[in-house]
C-alpha cells in the first residue's frame, strides 16, 4: 500500500498510471478492432463471435470491470497532471507561447481526449447499450436477429453506419484517438522508459507509436467507409423489408 | 541598429510588474545581448532612471546563469545558445523585442529579470553527488568505463543548470535539468552506489518544489543550451522505477556497530 501511494504520490509515478493504463486501453483498441473486422468476412463469423462473446460472462464482466478501472486512472491522473502543471506556472508570458518543437498531438492531448470520452459514451449507447433515440434509424438494435436467431450485429453494423452522421463522427473519433495515440504511446514509452534502438533504427518505440497510429485509422475507419461506399447493402434492404414485413403481419394479428 | 524593448520590470517577488518599453538606439550588431542590455542601462543610469537587473556572469555560454526569454523563447531562438553568446547580428533593424524571465511558481522573481533559482542547489543536494575516497586522487584507469558510457555521461554532463528547460516547458516542468544530472552520474561507476537512492530523493525534491509534471512535448531539448537529449528523461523514468520497484534497503538490527 506505502509502496502505491508513494507512486501515486510522485510526479513519474502518476506517469506510469497514465502510461500503463493507457497501455491496456490500447490492447482493448486492437481487440476491437480484430472484432471489427471480422465483418468483412460476412455475417455468420461476426455474429459466432458476438455471441460468444456475451455468452461468457466470466470473461465479459472481469474484462469491462478492467477496462472502466484503467478508463478511471486514466482521467483521474490526468486530471491531477493538469492541475498540478497550472498550478507550476502562475504568471504566464507575454503573448501566445511559442509551441516550440512539440507536436500538435502533445498540446492537445486533453482535448482530443475529451472528445474521445464523449464518443465512447455515444458509442456504448449506440451499440452496447442499444438505446433506440441515438441510432437515427428509428430501430430497435436489441431485437435484430439473424437467420439462426442470434443478436444480429452484422446488420446493427450496416444499419448503424448507413447514417451518414454517425459515420462521420465515428471517423472523426476514430482519427482523433489515433492523434491522441501518437502522442499518448511514444509518451508511454519514453514514461516507463523505454527508448531503446534496435537493429540500428533509433527511438525505435517513438516509430512504433507513428505507425500504430496510422494502421489503426485506416483499419478501424475501413468498417464505416465500406458501408457507406455501398457494403453489404443488399443484405440490409433485404433484413429491413424482412422487418417492415413482419411488423405489418403483427399489426395484422393484433387487428 | 534600432530596436524597441519591451523589458520586465519588478521591484520584488512581492509586487507584480509590468513590461516597459525602451528604445535602443545605435546597437552594435557584433554586440551579445547582454551588452546591448549593459548600453541600455547605462543610459538608463545616466539619465537618472533605475536600470534592469539581469543575472549574468561567465558570459561564455558555460555557467548556465543568463537567463532571459527573448520573444517568448528561453536565451532566444538561436540553437544551442545561451543568451549571452547571442549576438544582435541574429535581430533586425528596427524590431521589438520582448524580455521576460523565467517564469514559473518554483523559480520566484526576485528582481525584474533575476529569479531565484536555489530549487535547482536542493534538487542537487537531494542527491547529485558521489560518496568518494578521501587521500591520493586514484589511479585514472582503476575504474573501468565503457566508451560509450563515458559519452553518455559526458553529454549529460553539459547541463549548466540555467533553467531554461523549466522556463519553455508548458507545464514548468524541471525533468531535463533533474534526468541530466540523474543520468550524468547513474551511468558512471562512481555514481553507482548511491544510484536508487539518488534518482528518488531528486525526484522527491523536485516534486516538492512544485515544478510542473513533464507531458513529453520535446521543447525543453529544443531549447537547451547544451541540447541535452529527452532520452535522459527516459532514463531517469526508467531508474526511478527500478528504484521503487525494489523498495528499501533493510537496516541492519546492530545498527552497523557489530
Ligand atoms: S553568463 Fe554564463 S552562460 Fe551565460
Amino acid at each position: 500500500m506505502n509502496f502505491l501511494m508513494k507512486i501515486w504520490h510522485s510526479s513519474l509515478g502518476k506517469k506510469y498510471i497514465m502510461g500503463i493504463s493507457g497501455f491496456v486501453l490500447v490492447s482493448f483498441i486492437v481487440a476491437h478492432m480484430l472484432g471489427n473486422l471480422q465483418v468483412f468476412l460476412g455475417p455468420s463469423w461476426i455474429n459466432t463471435y458476438g455471441q460468444l462473446l456475451h455468452d461468457n460472462h466470466e470473461i465479459l464482466w472481469p474484462a469491462r470491470i478492467v477496462l472502466l478501472t484503467m478508463i478511471g486512472l486514466h482521467i483521474w491522473s490526468a486530471v491531477k497532471l493538469r492541475a498540478e502543471n497550472r498550478a507550476a506556472r502562475p504568471v504566464g508570458y507575454a503573448g501566445d507561447p511559442a509551441p516550440l518543437a512539440s507536436s500538435y498531438a502533445s498540446r492537445t492531448a486533453m482535448m482530443s481526449g475529451l472528445i474521445i470520452a464523449a464518443f465512447v459514451i455515444f458509442h456504448l449507447l449506440h451499440y452496447t447499450l442499444r438505446v433506440r433515440a441515438v441510432n437515427l434509424t428509428n430501430m430497435d438494435f436489441s431485437t435484430l436477429r439473424d437467420s439462426a436467431g442470434r443478436p444480429d450485429i452484422y446488420l446493427m453494423l450496416l444499419l448503424g453506419f448507413s447514417k451518414w452522421p454517425v459515420a462521420v463522427f465515428y471517423i472523426i473519433a476514430v482519427g482523433l484517438l489515433c492523434l491522441h495515440l501518437s502522442h499518448g504511446m511514444r509518451a508511454m514509452f519514453q514514461s516507463v522508459g523505454w527508448k531503446w534502438t534496435f537493429g540500428g533504427v533509433s527511438h525505435l518505440p517513438d516509430r512504433i507509436a507513428r505507425w500504430f497510429a496510422v494502421v489503426i485509422f485506416i483499419l478501424y475507419t475501413s468498417v464505416p467507409t465500406a458501408v457507406m461506399c455501398g457494403f453489404g447493402k443488399a443484405y440490409r434492404e433485404a433484413a429491413v423489408q424482412q422487418l417492415s414485413a413482419g411488423a405489418v403481419a403483427e399489426k395484422e394479428v393484433a387487428r | 541598429m534600432n530596436l524597441t524593448l519591451k523589458i520586465w520590470r519588478q521591484k520584488n517577488a512581492a509586487s507584480p510588474g509590468c513590461l516597459e518599453t525602451h528604445e535602443a538606439r545605435d546597437v552594435s550588431p557584433d554586440m551579445s545581448f547582454l551588452e546591448m542590455l549593459d548600453m541600455v542601462n547605462e543610459r538608463l543610469v545616466a539619465g537618472g532612471q533605475e536600470p534592469f537587473v539581469f543575472d549574468s556572469d561567465c558570459r561564455e555560454g558555460i555557467c548556465g546563469t543568463c537567463s532571459l526569454v527573448i520573444n517568448g523563447v528561453p536565451h532566444g531562438s538561436r540553437k544551442g545558445t545561451t543568451v549571452c553568446q547571442l549576438h544582435m547580428r541574429h535581430f533586425q533593424d528596427g524590431q521589438t523585442i520582448t524580455v521576460e524571465p523565467w517564469r514559473a511558481r518554483a523559480f520566484p522573481i526576485v528582481k525584474d529579470l533575476i529569479v531565484d533559482r536555489a530549487a535547482f542547489d536542493r534538487i542537487m543536494l537531494a542527491g547529485g553527488f558521489i560518496s568518494v575516497n578521501t587521500g591520493n586522487a586514484p589511479e585514472a584507469n582503476a575504474l573501468p568505463v565503457s566508451k560509450e558510457i563515458a559519452d553518455l555521461a559526458m553529454d549529460a554532463a553539459a547541463c549548466i543548470g540555467c533553467g531554461a528547460c523549466v522556463a519553455v516547458c508548458k507545464n514548468a516542468s524541471a525533468m531535463l535539468f533533474v534526468a541530466a544530472k540523474v543520468s550524468h552520474l547513474n551511468y558512471l561507476p562512481q555514481g553507482q552506489a548511491e544510484k536508487d537512492r539518488r534518482v528518488k530523493n531528486m525526484v522527491l525534491q523536485m516534486d516538492q518544489e512544485g515544478f510542473g509534471n513533464c507531458t513529453v512535448t520535446g521543447s525543453c531539448e529544443a531549447v537547451c543550451p547544451k541540447e541535452i537529449s529527452l532520452d535522459f528523461i527516459a532514463k531517469m523514468n526508467r531508474d526511478y522505477a527500478v528504484a521503487v520497484v525494489k523498495g528499501e534497503l533493510k537496516k541492519s538490527a546492530a545498527g552497523g556497530t557489530g
